[in-house]
């Protein structure tokens, strides 16, 4: 297993760990929000556990992905909300 | 067949699966984790790799989303949906944090104290970031001191226990040599960082992330600038698939000394049943898989050891009990229910939970109440009312595919 993964976040190329979370990744990218709540409010991770759901993002397209319980894969592609 | 099915992986679903698998039962644990360990004990997944493969199927990124006497349905990780049928039980569902409400909470990096430790264990950068620990419980010592450990800028441990509670915590402590030590290494990892306590938060503030926390000590209130706040009042076991399974659920799931719930072939262990820690989590999770493999005398064995564990989570429950000018912290702009964007002051009208979620959707969202619930059980002092399947959302194609599983085996005649 290599040392490092890459993946995208909003398009730019991130290196991670092996065995990192996309919450993880995406935190790495700099982004504090992951997505926007159902009145348009800026959201993040908050229990780091799957429980929430506020570190919702679209993993190779699927939308609503918890970013916290999901491991990296090389190639994966991860879009936060506008 | 599975002779013994452990949900969970953490401490008491390990203890257990062990305990039930050296009985000579055919176990099988499911978790939703990558990793077995839990969520915050990671020094036990190393030491059960050597005999958890040998005798026990572990299915992991797995998440029970039904259960039924005889039954539980999963869904994989590859969205496979699967049913197990079981002869017992053993619910090791464990805790999670409670998060209370108070203007902030939404911003980004306001986060849990143990969901921020998470993102700082999945080797996100934390060196040199400013944090501000709050709420309540020993999770805060041992957060701020790994954080610190990894070099972040703690800026201080809010604590909103009062002092001479924890004082009189103190006195009880010595009383058990093991526990004290522990404390004392907490209390040396966090040599410089200012633990205050009666102390807790107001408000976060900041407009697309946080930017700084204002702080209430006795009179005394002031804004302390940080990049992440981590916050959490306290542990809430985990209580849905007891409770969709019709057990008794009171603090926690309802035990007798046995670990068997109040449905018969249905145990439970560990902080689903309350909060108790590491160490109690193992005791129970033990005596609930001899149990659950019908050798009761070892189970026995166990009973006194775990007594007096429980007698020092009670000790530790009453020193963190959370004071009621917490309930005031809301107002009444502030969210309740993050998932719906439901805020206090729509909630505060209405009558009950239920009718909350009739009018207003609080707590009908993708985490199905599990924070908002917790956090209105203290607000208002009333309990969720009822559980229903899937007690997590599943896919559609795995319920499609789920409810013509149940069809073709009720014509099949098997159930």
């Amino acid at each position: 297993m290599p040392d490092t993964v890459t993946i995208t976040v909003n398009g730019a190329g991130i290196g991670v760990p092996a065995g990192a979370m996309v919450s993880t990744a995406v935190a790495m990218a700099g982004m504090a929000m992951f997505r926007r709540s159902v009145t348009g409010e800026p959201r993040g991770p908050l229990c780091g556990m799957g429980i929430c759901f506020e570190c919702r993002v679209s993993i190779n397209g699927q939308t609503h992905q918890r970013s916290c319980q999901i491991p990296c894969e090389p190639g994966m592609e991860v879009r936060t909300d506008d | 067949m599975i002779d013994v099915a452990v949900v969970g992986a953490g401490p008491a679903g390990l203890a257990a699966a062990r305990s039930a698998a050296e009985s000579g039962a055919a176990v099988t644990i499911i978790d939703e984790n990558v990793q077995p360990g839990g969520q915050i004990w990671r020094g036990g997944a190393a030491e059960c790799k050597s005999w958890l493969h040998e005798k026990v199927r572990l299915v992991h990124g797995a998440r029970v989303f039904d259960a039924h006497l005889g039954f539980i349905a999963i869904e994989c990780a590859d969205g496979k949906v699967e049913e197990l049928e079981y002869r017992s039980l053993i619910l090791a569902t464990g805790a999670r944090e409670r998060f209370l409400p108070f203007p902030g909470w939404t911003l980004p990096n306001v986060m849990g104290a143990g969901g921020l430790q998470a993102l700082a264990k999945g080797a996100m950068p934390i060196a040199e970031k400013k944090v501000v620990v709050a709420g309540s419980g020993p999770l805060l010592l041992a957060v701020g001191s790994y954080l610190r450990e990894h070099g972040a800028e703690v800026r201080l441990v809010a604590e909103q226990a009062g002092r001479s509670s924890l004082l009189r915590f103190g006195l009880a402590l010595t009383r058990s040599p093991n526990k004290a030590r522990q404390a004392a290494r907490l209390r040396a990892s966090l040599r410089g960082i200012p633990y205050q306590t009666g102390c807790w938060p107001l408000a976060a503030h900041g407009s697309e992330k946080l930017e700084s926390v204002t702080l209430r000590r006795g009179s005394r209130t002031w804004t302390e600038p940080c990049d992440y706040l981590a916050c959490g009042f306290g542990l809430v076991p985990n209580t849905e698939l007891a409770a969709l399974l019709g057990c008794r659920i009171e603090e926690g799931v309802a035990v007798d000394e046995h670990q068997r719930t109040s449905v018969p072939g249905v145990y439970s262990a560990g902080e689903a049943t309350g909060i108790g820690g590491l160490d109690l989590s193992l005791i129970e999770g033990e005596i609930a898989g001899f149990a659950a493999a019908g050798r009761e005398e070892d189970a026995r064995r166990r009973f006194a050891d775990r007594d007096s564990h429980r007698r020092f989570a009670n000790a530790l429950e009453k020193a963190f009990a959370l004071r009621s000018e917490l309930q005031k912290l809301p107002q009444d702009s502030t969210m309740i229910c993050r998932c719906e964007d439901v805020t206090w002051g729509r909630v505060r009208a209405c009558q009950s939970w239920r009718e909350a979620k009739l009018q207003t959707r609080c707590g009908m969202g993708p985490c199905q109440g599990r924070v908002c619930g917790a956090a209105l059980e203290f607000l208002l002092g009333s309990k969720a009312e009822s559980v229903r399947p899937p007690v997590f959302p599943v896919r559609i194609g795995s319920l499609v595919r789920y409810r013509a599983d149940e069809k073709e085996t009720a014509t099949d005649g098997h159930r």
